[in-house]
């Protein structure tokens, strides 16, 4: 499991083809949220930890809360208008056949126009969430696993890793994943 | 219908080249697994994301869809445009809300997200017990309706031929499944996918060269060869009429819409990747696809209209079932013709593919549930992971024999209703404890037992008393009647009671919200932290 958690990290790191466009700051929003996750800094403060207190502690740090309340003011209204979007789709389909039957261009119809539109809001919406949630959402979402992954790692080896133990598991990180390939 | 010998001699050829083809895969792939859980149940979880988004696409374009929607929208017209709809815009409930939680939450099926946060074993029972019967319901439909197609594209209208056909999908899919697990699969339903997409697009490219590419055309040549002139183009020939027909279709509407999300099979797909970034890049690429399919559907069903004539289709199966292979039949020349003969092949030897395809992935996940969830926590609660996967392949094995009696028993029924209550069942009893195990803060475990009984229970006794089964001419058993729920689909009143009875069963227990496990679920799901 310790494999699997250090590869995929290093590879989301590395081979990541959104990475490089995060690092090279062209959304600076995102980038201010990244340099303010506080659970960073205060993990090398902290004394060992039990996992469920590091949760909790991640859990209330502002970093977190702001990946969380992003997340949800995207997903919420989003899921809201496009549920709302359809069943007023079905029903008026159901309910008032007369109207969808009203004749726009040819044989196009409202109907025509209707079904077709829910379709074009199912392609945009999935575009817009995936903007979203790459420029606002995954590089601090991202900060956070390594914030947790390396309390859990101080833990485990019962030391204090400062900054050149955390490069040192950078090295190790990588070389898990030369050998997994 | 006219088929001509040599029809089935190549599309029997095509087919047997698939199933060489995926056996091939499956034995390529197998040859040197290590036997772990993680490997059979996932594949080892490294599926690039393209791949994911192809698999994914290939486990839910079913038969119904590909042969389905099209013959519905060449008999009832628009009518039959609202399934591709339903079916699609199913994708941004899981894209938004469920896949890269349940990917960074879960280890193999929807029980462990549940389980995370709850006491585990009566969670686990509960969703193993759903996840179950969802994966069975649909499962029937699969072979009923592979069942019913052969007898329809090849002729073979015998009733041991559907019966032979029924056992040898049953006997193929246990084979994949349990030598292959999860990567055979996933490579089965890649290639199923781009088959399917292939033999979509040269279809669709035919019928709109047929008409010069003018979509006005086409409409209008629709709605003259259906028979029922402009109202083809419209709602309401289907689903019009009286208010039980229209509560009916709103009721398998909401079905089809938040079905999708509680699918046993379509969630354990999400564990087949790395990370949640990579199940929400499948996601994407899996909405692309479907997209493209169902639009795709749409312009063969009025394309049939078109150039095969309702009256036609509706002669050859009633449920419109052969429209697509008909047009296919038609486009490429016509009666005797090499083209035809071609084209005719392919679309039967790509609908047999599809039904491989998804009956595989269905036994898959359902396996999955039996050995990770009922076989773990009923018998030994910390079994090896090794005897794990052998429960599992038993599991697999079981299910086919369970899935092709009653294939066999339930032949004749409908296939399409078998899918809207499979989507009915997911969506009245996964969906509900799954939302609210990933959003609600107080969740408890007693909420998520009632929420999982009391979306499955409801919807259940609600198909048994509805006129599915008795008080009808076309129901299951015409001669008796103790019918008094008037729908169909049970999801307009089954879908509100699963998740009432979530809440209901939260608010009444004792039990105190357990800040740091909440934590921990909120702090994964969002991050990824500690996923495996």
């Amino acid at each position: 499991m310790e494999k699997q958690e250090g590869r995929d990290l290093a590879a989301a790191r590395i081979d990541d083809p959104w990475h490089d466009a995060l690092a090279s700051g062209w959304d600076e929003r995102d980038g201010a949220v990244a340099a303010s996750v506080p659970a960073q800094q205060r993990a090398g403060e902290d004394e060992r930890l039990s996992p469920s207190e590091i949760y909790l502690e991640v859990h209330r740090s502002a970093a977190f809360q702001e990946v969380r309340r992003r997340y949800r003011r995207f997903v919420v209204p989003a899921s809201l208008a496009f549920f709302a979007w359809y069943l007023a789709y079905v029903i008026t389909a159901v309910g008032a056949p007369g109207l969808m039957a009203r004749p726009v261009a040819g044989a196009v119809n409202v109907a025509m126009i209707a079904g077709l539109a829910q379709f074009l809001t199912t392609f945009l919406l999935t575009w817009a969430y995936a903007r979203h949630a790459r420029l606002r959402r995954d590089r601090a979402a991202l900060e956070l696993r390594w914030v947790v992954f390396e309390q859990n790692q101080q833990n485990q080896n019962g030391r204090r890793t400062g900054q050149a133990g955390t490069v040192r598991q950078d090295d190790a990180q990588r070389s898990t994943r030369e050998t997994n390939k | 219908m006219i088929v001509g010998q040599d029809h089935q001699t190549l599309a029997l050829l095509l087919f047997s080249a698939f199933v060489a083809a995926t056996l091939a895969i499956t034995t390529w792939v197998s040859r040197n697994r290590h036997g772990s859980a993680e490997e059979f149940y996932t594949g080892g979880r490294l599926f690039s994301p393209m791949e994911n988004g192809f698999a994914i696409a290939g486990d839910y374009m079913s038969a119904a869809s590909f042969l389905g929607i099209s013959g519905l929208i060449a008999l009832f017209g628009y009518d039959g445009m609202l399934y591709s709809v339903g079916f699609l815009v199913a994708w941004l409930v899981v894209l938004l809300l469920v896949a890269e939680l349940v990917r960074n939450c879960g280890k193999f099926t929807l029980a462990d997200v549940v389980a995370a946060r709850m006491s585990e074993r009566p969670v686990r029972i509960a969703a193993g017990t759903s996840s179950v019967t969802v994966s069975v319901l649909y499962l029937v439909a699969q072979m009923v309706g592979a069942g019913s197609l052969v007898a329809l594209l090849l002729g073979g209208t015998s009733g041991a031929a559907r019966d032979w056909t029924v056992i040898g999908v049953g006997a193929l899919m246990v084979v994949y499944v349990s030598l292959g697990g999860m990567r055979a699969t996933t490579w089965i339903q890649i290639v199923k996918a781009v088959l399917l997409m292939a033999g979509t697009i040269t279809l669709t490219v035919l019928v709109l060269l047929r008409f010069h590419g003018d979509i006005n055309l086409l409409l209008n040549s629709a709605a003259e060869h259906s028979g029922h002139g402009r109202e083809f183009l419209a709602p309401g020939l289907k689903y019009g009429g009286d208010w039980t027909a229209r509560l009916d279709f709103i009721s398998l509407g909401l079905a089809l819409v938040l079905g999708t999300a509680g699918l046993p099979h379509i969630l354990s797909r999400f564990y087949t990747v790395p990370t949640a970034r990579a199940a929400r890049r499948s996601v994407i690429w899996s909405i692309g696809l479907i997209g493209g399919f169902y639009l795709m559907t749409i312009v063969l069903g009025f394309g049939a209209a078109a150039v095969v004539g309702t009256e036609q289709v509706k002669a050859s199966n009633p449920a419109g079932n052969t429209a697509v292979a008909l047009l296919a039949y038609d486009l490429g020349g016509g009666a005797g013709s090499t083209g035809g003969t071609v084209l005719f092949a392919v679309v039967a030897a790509v609908a047999f593919a599809t039904i491989l395809a998804v009956v595989a992935g269905i036994t898959l996940a359902s396996s999955a549930s039996v050995a990770h969830d009922l076989y773990a926590s009923l018998r030994r609660r910390h079994a090896k992971q090794r005897s794990e996967v052998a429960v599992a392949r038993v599991a697999a094995v079981g299910i086919g024999a369970v899935a092709i009696a009653l294939g066999l028993l339930a032949r004749d029924l409908n296939v399409a209703f078998l899918v809207g209550l499979a989507f009915a069942v997911a969506a009245s009893a996964n969906l509900p404890v799954l939302l609210y195990s990933l959003f609600w803060r107080n969740f408890t475990t007693r909420g998520a037992v009632w929420s999982v009984y009391g979306g499955l229970v409801p919807a259940l006794i609600l198909v048994l008393v509805s006129p599915v089964v008795s008080g009808s001419p076309e129901s299951l058993f015409p001669d008796v009647d103790f019918q008094f729920f008037p729908l169909q689909n049970p999801g307009l009143l089954s879908i509100p009671l699963g998740f009432l009875a979530g809440w209901l069963g939260t608010v009444t227990s004792q039990e105190a919200p357990d800040e740091a496990k909440h934590a921990e679920a909120e702090v994964r799901a969002l991050t990824g932290a500690g996923a495996v």
